[in-house]
């Protein structure tokens, strides 16, 4: 039904918008955000699907906050899905620093921003922690997972290796793995 | 013509980033520097501010320097390109996807990215938390500060888990940075 679609992209719209707005500190911030958002409150997604589909945002090329909201647009309602949760998410970001940004050249160290701020940062911490937690519970159990995590934890946040090589290694080993798996099954 | 420029630089940007928060980072300050555009002074001040205001840091960015080069205009053409790579490129996917997602392949990918993805948001909040304990570098010196974003974090995180809203676990988290400035 016409009507029905048509509430559900400008859903998808003013939900990304907030999205949007209230994303501060990079792109892993916004999934919190996403999963309050589009699993838990408007059920277009599961918590599985974040997973896949976290995992296809940060393997494309692009922000993963703008990869992560194509994505779940396109998945809710199709291409025009997709473009008012992309046009969404960006708008707070445009407007605000088009706008306004500029027009502080110091905004950041207005006195009462940078407290702000101070207590913002501490926060999103605790989001992205919740939101990692709630994955670690989708994510496969297993030595072999456990291994693929640790490493592309240590060499993400110690070493300045590309992360798209990281992540080409670890759905190689993925694959090979599940080879291997398959193959012992048969015998 | 400044216009163009700005949507086919944002546009490689765009198309050769991997990962997510600040990975833009390097290849904006690259480009920026060899267009001329923006003094290094300038740019962390650019730097600054797009971490300060809400959205996504690489959205920001592209923002703010389409608005400096080029007016609203600027900044439309600069967004536009840095998100049209991912648009195009994850509508191809997510497409192929759905078709192919329950295949071998595709099945054994997953099974390496999706632990992947746990490894490095954990880097990416090891990455945040170190702006959040320890913004002056790592050391024992510990300033009050340290203990109100240890409050701070630990509260929010028990809400996190008990589903307050984040949008409200933000407010909050402003609210009491703002106290915690002004009385201590």
């Amino acid at each position: 039904m016409k009507n029905n679609k048509t509430s559900k992209l400008i859903r998808l719209f003013t939900t990304f918008f907030k999205i949007g707005a209230f994303t501060f500190g990079g792109g892993y911030a916004m999934i919190p955000l996403i999963q309050t958002e589009a699993v838990e409150k408007n059920k277009w997604i599961s918590d599985d699907d974040i997973l896949e589909i976290i995992a296809i945002a940060e393997s494309t090329p692009g922000p993963i906050a703008i990869n992560s909201a194509t994505f779940v647009g396109y998945k809710t309602a199709g291409f025009w899905g997709a473009f008012c949760a992309t046009f969404g998410v960006v708008l707070p970001s445009f407007v605000i620093i088009s706008l306004i940004a500029r027009l502080l050249n110091e905004f950041q160290d207005i006195t009462i921003v940078k407290y702000a701020f101070n207590g913002i940062r501490a926060g999103v911490l605790a989001l992205v922690i919740k939101a990692l937690w709630t994955m670690y519970k989708k994510t496969p159990k297993g030595i072999l997972s456990y291994m693929i995590s640790l490493g592309a934890f240590i060499f993400a946040a110690f070493s300045n290796i590309n992360v798209l090589l990281i992540i080409i290694v670890c759905a190689a080993v993925g694959l090979v793995s599940s080879y291997i798996a398959e193959r012992r099954n048969k015998v | 013509m400044i216009y163009l420029k700005l949507f086919l630089t944002f546009f490689k940007i765009g198309a050769f980033t991997f990962g997510g928060g600040y990975a833009m980072l390097p290849l904006i300050q690259a480009e920026v520097i060899a267009n001329n555009w923006v003094a290094h002074e300038e740019f962390v001040n650019f730097i600054a501010v797009s971490e300060s205001t809400p959205g996504p840091f690489a959205i920001n960015m592209a923002t703010y320097v389409g608005t400096e080069l080029g007016g609203l205009f600027g900044a439309m053409c600069a967004t536009l390109g840095v998100v049209l790579p991912s648009f195009i490129i994850i509508l191809a996917v997510a497409k192929f996807y759905e078709k192919f997602k329950n295949s071998k392949i595709v099945k054994g990918c997953m099974s390496g990215l999706k632990p992947a993805v746990i490894g490095l948001i954990g880097a990416a909040a090891v990455s945040i938390a170190k702006t959040v304990f320890f913004p002056e570098g790592i050391s024992f010196d510990v300033t009050p500060q340290f203990y109100v974003s240890l409050a701070i974090f630990a509260v929010m995180l028990v809400l996190a888990l008990k589903k307050v809203h984040p949008i409200i676990i933000i407010c909050i988290s402003a609210a009491v940075g703002i106290l915690a400035g002004y009385l201590l």
